[in-house]
């Protein structure tokens, strides 16, 4: 066992997890694959958002495998930065929002 | 800031492996990297033994339907990927006698397409009497693999739209990606503006037009250690950012794999991406691409006349396992009764939709 937490190798072992729960393993991968099919949505959108929600969950794997998955859908390097942009401003938005929170109870607490 | 996270700027090689002399330049040596290594380890299988599972193993041929003729290495440009090590380098160009034993095939085959490629074959000094006389045969479909920047790349080539227009050529072109960044790395500085010009002119003459009898086929493969994504999905994004941006029309799109030897087996190794993309390979492997690889109805011809199952396998010096074995031997029925040499790098036709000149084939 690599004595890191993350290590690239275990990405190719992913859909190793069927292997003891196959049923649990097996439905999240199908819902997975599905969820990426061209919908309402273009699959080309969907890693594009794949690739902002992998940096807010800060996600290694999925970071690596989205930028390989835009690369070959043609996406260019603009396109992902903007992505991980649109992730990291909700990000910063989801905390800057709670300063509304800190300024109510600020308020209240203050004569 | 920090420089490790830098972009890594490389420009495209300015030389052919073989004059760098570097060791991947013999193909004994890309051989044993490909049957060495992860697959004699047993983490991944060999090749053989996943068309062996679906009953494909010796592969077989179909009928012969492609007949692909190399006309030699000389390139004007030296893309990173490119799997013949093409480039101004290469002195191996196919000789008129051997041009003519060709035309003696080209006359008689049952093949419906002839597909000429190289370097860029525009440069063999007899390429234009070759075509002449080849077009003459009637063969149906008749494929000239043109890098667009030769159009451009001195007078002389610049009445080729004209000269393919004239025998009905259709014509096959490279095209990286619609952005510029994108093609100038893989290809080499101001390639892309070049290629723009070149579609443009051949749009002019009425290639590529809805419609026209002058076929205009684009050819993208992927600018590193990646696969292609779906041919259809890129094709309507190369059309709308073609169209866009420079009014440019074409009719299809072949989304090809970059095969793991020569430069790009090259470039793979040296930015340690090489197991990755094994990986990938094995993992996309489509037993549905199996019976349609292109060496199952292609061809291939060498510079100097030999015979190969695939443009690939030329590469490799691969020979083909017949009694025939040159050109000047040719014989289509003894030809088509052969076993196919495949090694790892065939894992490049089977992945995903599969991959071959002629594009997707599952």
């Amino acid at each position: 066992m690599a004595n890191n937490y993350y290590d690239p190798a275990d990405l190719r072992k992913f859909g190793k997890i069927i292997e003891w729960s196959e049923e649990l393993g097996t439905k999240f991968f199908d819902y997975y694959g599905k969820v990426f099919e061209e919908g309402a949505l273009s699959a080309r959108e969907k890693s594009l958002i794949a690739l902002a929600v992998a940096h807010v969950v800060k996600c290694p794997y999925c970071i690596d495998a989205y930028t390989k998955d835009g690369l070959q859908r043609g996406i260019t390097k603009e396109e992902m930065m903007e992505a991980v942009h649109a992730g990291a401003a909700i990000e910063s938005g989801a905390t800057l929002v709670h300063g509304v929170q800190m300024m109510n109870k600020y308020n209240k607490l203050s004569m | 800031m920090n420089e490790s996270i830098m972009p890594q700027i490389k420009k495209a090689a300015k030389k052919s492996l073989k004059a760098q002399a570097n060791a991947l330049a013999e193909t004994n040596k890309q051989l044993e990297i490909l049957n060495g290594g992860i697959f004699a380890d047993g983490e991944l299988p060999y090749f053989k033994d996943k068309i062996a599972e679906i009953g494909h193993f010796p592969l077989r041929p179909n009928k012969l339907e492609i007949l692909q003729i190399n006309v030699g290495y000389m390139c004007n440009q030296v893309c990173e990927h490119c799997h013949v090590d093409a480039g101004p380098d290469r002195k191996e160009i196919m000789t008129r006698e051997t041009m003519e034993q060709c035309l003696e095939v080209i006359r008689n085959t049952g093949a419906h397409t002839l597909d000429l490629t190289g370097g860029a074959p525009e440069m063999n000094p007899n390429f234009r009497w070759f075509v002449e006389e080849a077009s003459k045969a009637g063969i149906k479909d008749f494929i000239v693999r043109s890098n667009l920047t030769i159009i451009r790349a001195n007078k002389k080539y610049y009445d080729l739209p004209e000269f393919f227009k004239k025998h009905n050529v259709h014509v096959v072109s490279s095209m990286p990606h619609y952005t510029r960044g994108k093609t100038d790395k893989q290809r080499g500085d101001g390639v892309f503006d070049k290629s723009i010009k070149a579609l443009q002119e051949l749009n002019a003459v009425g290639y590529g037009i809805p419609d026209s009898p002058l076929r205009l086929d684009l050819v993208y493969n992927p600018s590193g250690a990646f696969l292609p994504g779906d041919q259809m999905a890129m094709e309507r994004d190369f059309k709308k950012a073609l169209d866009e941006d420079f009014g440019i029309q074409f009719h299809n799109l072949f989304a090809i794999t970059n095969l793991p030897i020569s430069r790009f087996l090259d470039y793979l190794i040296a930015s340690e991406n090489y197991e990755d993309y094994m990986y990938a390979l094995v993992e996309a492997y489509n037993p549905a691409a199996v019976a349609n690889v292109m060496c199952t109805n292609t061809i291939s011809v060498s510079w100097d006349g030999w015979l190969y199952d695939c443009d690939f396998n030329q590469m490799l010096d691969l020979k083909v396992a017949s009694k025939v074995k040159h050109i000047k031997d040719y014989n289509e029925d003894i030809l088509n009764d052969r076993n196919i040499i495949i090694s790892q790098h065939c894992y490049g036709c089977t992945a995903g939709a599969g991959s071959s000149c002629q594009g997707t084939v599952a």
